[in-house]
């Protein structure tokens, strides 16, 4: 399993590019926002919690299917699923590979777009909090509907439509903690439900996403 | 005698094609004595007016959004433990139908909504996850329609379901696991408290009992168009080997 994590990984970072691609995205998202809507400080710090989660969203969702997509066309995801390692393992590695290229990432960055975005003073530790809570959820999440979509010949916008919605739940609980957090209120209930959607997440969707592999590499 | 004959296509086909007049017409006559009864025969309600008949529309399309979710998780659960093809049709089937009800309880809702509570939208916790709900019928129905293979089709479709019944839950409960929302609670309960009138609930029970006939004649008709097609590509299949 650390094996596979390590192959993913070197992947991830040495070819394809998809490394750098959501971090730009992201950046890019808390750049054109304030030209936007305007640079008002006062508009901004109401709406940064949301912007920064919708951005790290929409950044997670642009690389994922490069989780099995390519595995898939070369032919190593066969490999992958005859092997001993259960097939729940695997996509369970691949989320984490995916986590730690984009979500882990993404938490680390986003303090720095909170200043760009005039996120008040109080809310960076529960930005900080929230997404690294929400962020390995988003990947899971992202890992089934790419399970769904891999043997698709055009699956990247069909997928965008399936996981979206499963997205919501965690965009909702994570911008609340956030947007909670920067005005000084208690954020114990979103912070745990959104605790609850990651570990539930985690738990369960492996099994449904090895389940779409083997149908679609019958 | 048991449910699972009907697995066999020919046997539903035999029985649906005998029940299908029955059911519509039982649907059709329910339909309109529940909405001739409630829109015209009903008084109007002190606090909301004429406005309150719209629930005669509003709470059976709900009711059936979710439903047909639940109808389409039993079918898929069958099609995976035991691989009926009419058990993944019927589940194919019922997805458009489901979202049509869904656009059904979410337009009455903004209907009703902007005499009642001055909006036409608002980000309540049961709107929101109705609106995932009516998102997830869309993938439904994409996913089922971008994958070639019918098999590979009923398989994916089947897990997406599975997944997606945890927000069809959501949206059945959401009323009362939130209630900070503007939606009110039950309209139906045992407890009296929370129950509309016998004058109002007794036209609503016929729009019920007409709309749950209705989806029932719609699934078991497009089940039947699903079931020629498959055929129809069956003997195409065989006249292009001939």
């Amino acid at each position: 399993m650390i094996a596979l994590l390590i192959r993913d990984l070197r992947l991830a970072v040495r070819a394809g590019g998809g490394f750098g691609l959501g971090l730009a995205f992201f950046l890019l998202v808390a750049v054109i926002v304030p030209l936007g809507v305007g640079p008002e400080p006062a508009t901004l710090a109401k709406i940064s919690p949301g912007i920064l989660w919708v951005g790290a969203l929409l950044s997670c969702l642009l690389s994922l299917d490069r989780i099995f997509a390519l595995d898939f066309e070369d032919g190593s995801l066969d490999l992958l699923a005859t092997s001993p390692m259960p097939l729940e393992g695997v996509v369970t590695v691949k989320a984490l590979a995916h986590w730690l290229v984009t979500g882990l990432p993404l938490v680390l960055v986003a303090p720095v777009l909170g200043l760009l975005l005039n996120l008040p003073g109080a809310g960076y530790a529960w930005l900080l909090a929230s997404l690294a809570l929400g962020t390995p959820a988003l990947s899971v999440i992202g890992a089934f509907g790419a399970a769904l979509t891999v043997g698709l010949k055009r699956g990247g916008l069909l997928m965008s439509l399936l996981v979206l919605p499963l997205y919501l739940p965690t965009l909702i609980f994570g911008a609340e903690v956030v947007r909670r957090g920067a005005q000084g209120l208690a954020v114990g209930t979103p912070l745990a439900l959104l605790a609850g959607i990651t570990a539930g997440s985690l738990a369960l969707l492996p099994f449904a996403a090895a389940a779409a592999i083997r149908v679609n590499l019958r | 005698m048991s449910i699972w004959e009907y697995a066999n296509p020919k046997r539903f086909m035999q029985t649906s094609g005998v029940l299908l007049p029955w059911v519509t017409a039982a649907a059709l006559v329910c339909l309109i004595a529940g909405l001739i009864w409630g829109f015209f025969l009903t008084p109007d309600a002190d606090k909301f007016g004429s406005t309150v008949k719209i629930i005669y529309l509003h709470v059976p399309a709900a009711m059936m959004a979710i439903s047909a979710w639940m109808m389409m998780l039993v079918a898929s659960l069958i099609w995976i433990i035991r691989r009926h093809h009419v058990s993944a049709l019927s589940a194919k089937a019922a997805a458009p139908v489901g979202l049509t009800f869904t656009l059904i309880g979410l337009v009455t809702g903004a209907i009703w909504g902007e005499p009642m509570w001055g909006t036409w939208w608002a980000w309540d916790p049961r709107l929101t996850s109705f609106l995932i709900l009516a998102l997830f019928y869309l993938g439904y129905i994409a996913l089922w329609q971008a994958v070639e293979d019918p098999d590979t089709a009923a398989d994916l479709t089947s897990v997406l379901c599975i997944v997606g019944s945890v927000f069809a839950f959501l949206s059945r409960y959401a009323v009362l696991f939130w209630n900070q929302g503007l939606h009110q609670g039950a309209s139906l309960s045992v407890d009296q408290a929370e129950h509309v009138a016998d004058v109002y609930s007794n036209p609503l029970y016929v729009c019920i009992a007409g709309f749950i006939l209705l989806f029932v004649s719609l699934v078991l008709l497009r089940t039947r168009t699903e079931i020629r097609a498959r055929r129809m590509q069956a003997l195409l299949a065989r006249e292009r080997l001939a």
